[in-house]
């Protein structure tokens, strides 16, 4: 693809508001449509137009194939591990209510009172920081098995016959 | 007003779908194939489904017709089968009556078609879809959630967090098989290099 410029420009173009995009769906798919799944497979496009158009070294250097065999795991860890986490804090596994950490609401919550008499809404975000935990795992898993595929494909010779 | 996107939506899913069984050319059935997976997306949206058309048009249109790409730029262009019909010959009629087949699929239509005759109606309020998990998630995930918007990352993440692990775990195996399958060659051949490489330094 070297010789076609402007495929190149445009991808570089578009590659990051893909990412973004990518991060969009991530991390606001409890609040709209999306979720890990979805951005895992759009942030694997992402790399995979890059390695289409810049060659699979390009990419390489971006995501190294190393690398990206680790974050397959790790993501399942993530999920794995708030599971336990919940387990640890005395909750059942991927229990997320015993996540209460209080840190985000309680303080504001607390000003609020001092500052005025008005009604307060306390948040327990357990369930939120559960799920973001939760889905920032099958993200990760999904991203690095995606542009695992996609490496093994592109690595492979043409099979001449 | 819908009827005039659906119905055009529909005709275009079954035409895509008689083309992709006809033609020949298989570069041109990988991408009528992400056509179609454009269109299910469309179609999913208008169901009110945007989750699962976003999974549909990223995977579907996206990563699958990618990996078919690069799967056909690594095969050998003349398809061959059972050794005996070259490319020239598959682009013949075949040989077999088509009457069998034709009434086979016929008949399974037409099952189909009464099947459906039992499935409540879109959108039908009492449907099972509707009032079976009493009470529903819907209803409960406000409270529940602590007013996360998005019933469906409620009920993947939280409700059935559990199933969405396996899903997880699934996509993780299947990607380990995969990396398993086809990195054996390029080991191989990486070790035959590198001792091409030892050799000529010895």
């Amino acid at each position: 693809m070297n010789s076609f410029p402007i495929i190149r420009v445009i991808t570089k173009l578009l590659i990051p508001y893909i990412l973004l995009f990518g991060l969009y769906v991530q991390f606001h798919g409890d609040f709209g449509p999306g979720g890990g799944f979805q951005a895992g497979v759009i942030f694997a496009a992402a790399l995979i137009l890059y390695g289409l158009v810049y060659g699979l070294p390009a990419v390489h250097k971006v995501a190294p194939p190393k690398v990206i065999e680790k974050l397959t795991a790790v993501g399942l860890l993530v999920y794995a591990g708030t599971g336990l986490v919940c387990m640890l804090l005395g909750g059942n596994f991927l229990d997320y209510d015993v996540l209460n950490h209080g840190l985000l609401t309680e303080l504001p919550a607390a000003l609020d009172f001092l500052l005025s008499d008005k009604p307060h809404h306390f948040l327990p975000e357990g369930q939120h920081l559960g799920i973001f935990l939760v889905e920032l795992g099958v993200g990760i898993t999904v991203t690095a098995v995606m542009t695992m595929i996609f490496y093994a494909f592109a690595g492979r010779e043409r099979v001449t016959s | 007003m819908m009827d005039f996107i659906v119905i055009p939506i529909l005709a275009l899913l079954a035409a895509t779908a008689v083309t992709v069984a006809r033609i020949r050319n298989l570069w041109a059935a990988v991408m009528f194939t992400g056509i179609y997976s454009f269109l299910s997306a469309s179609w999913m949206l208008i169901l009110d489904a945007p989750d699962v058309a976003f999974t549909e048009a990223a995977v579907g249109a996206g990563i699958t017709t990618i990996l078919m790409l690069a799967t056909l730029s690594l095969t050998p262009r003349r398809h061959r089968r059972s050794g005996r019909l070259s490319s020239e010959d598959f682009e013949e009629r075949p040989s077999r009556s088509p009457l069998v087949p034709l009434l086979i699929v016929t008949i399974t239509g037409c099952a189909l078609v009464y099947g459906t005759f039992d499935m409540p109606h879109f959108g039908d309020p009492n449907a099972p879809i509707q009032v079976y998990p009493q009470p529903s998630f819907v209803e409960k995930s406000q409270p529940d959630m602590h007013g996360l918007p998005n019933v469906v990352t409620a009920v993947l993440a939280s409700y059935r967090g559990y199933d969405t692990l396996g899903e997880t775990a699934v996509i993780f195996t299947a990607g380990i098989a995969v990396l398993l399958i086809l990195r054996k060659n390029t080991d191989d051949q990486s070790r035959l290099e590198s001792q091409a490489v030892t050799g000529e330094n010895a």
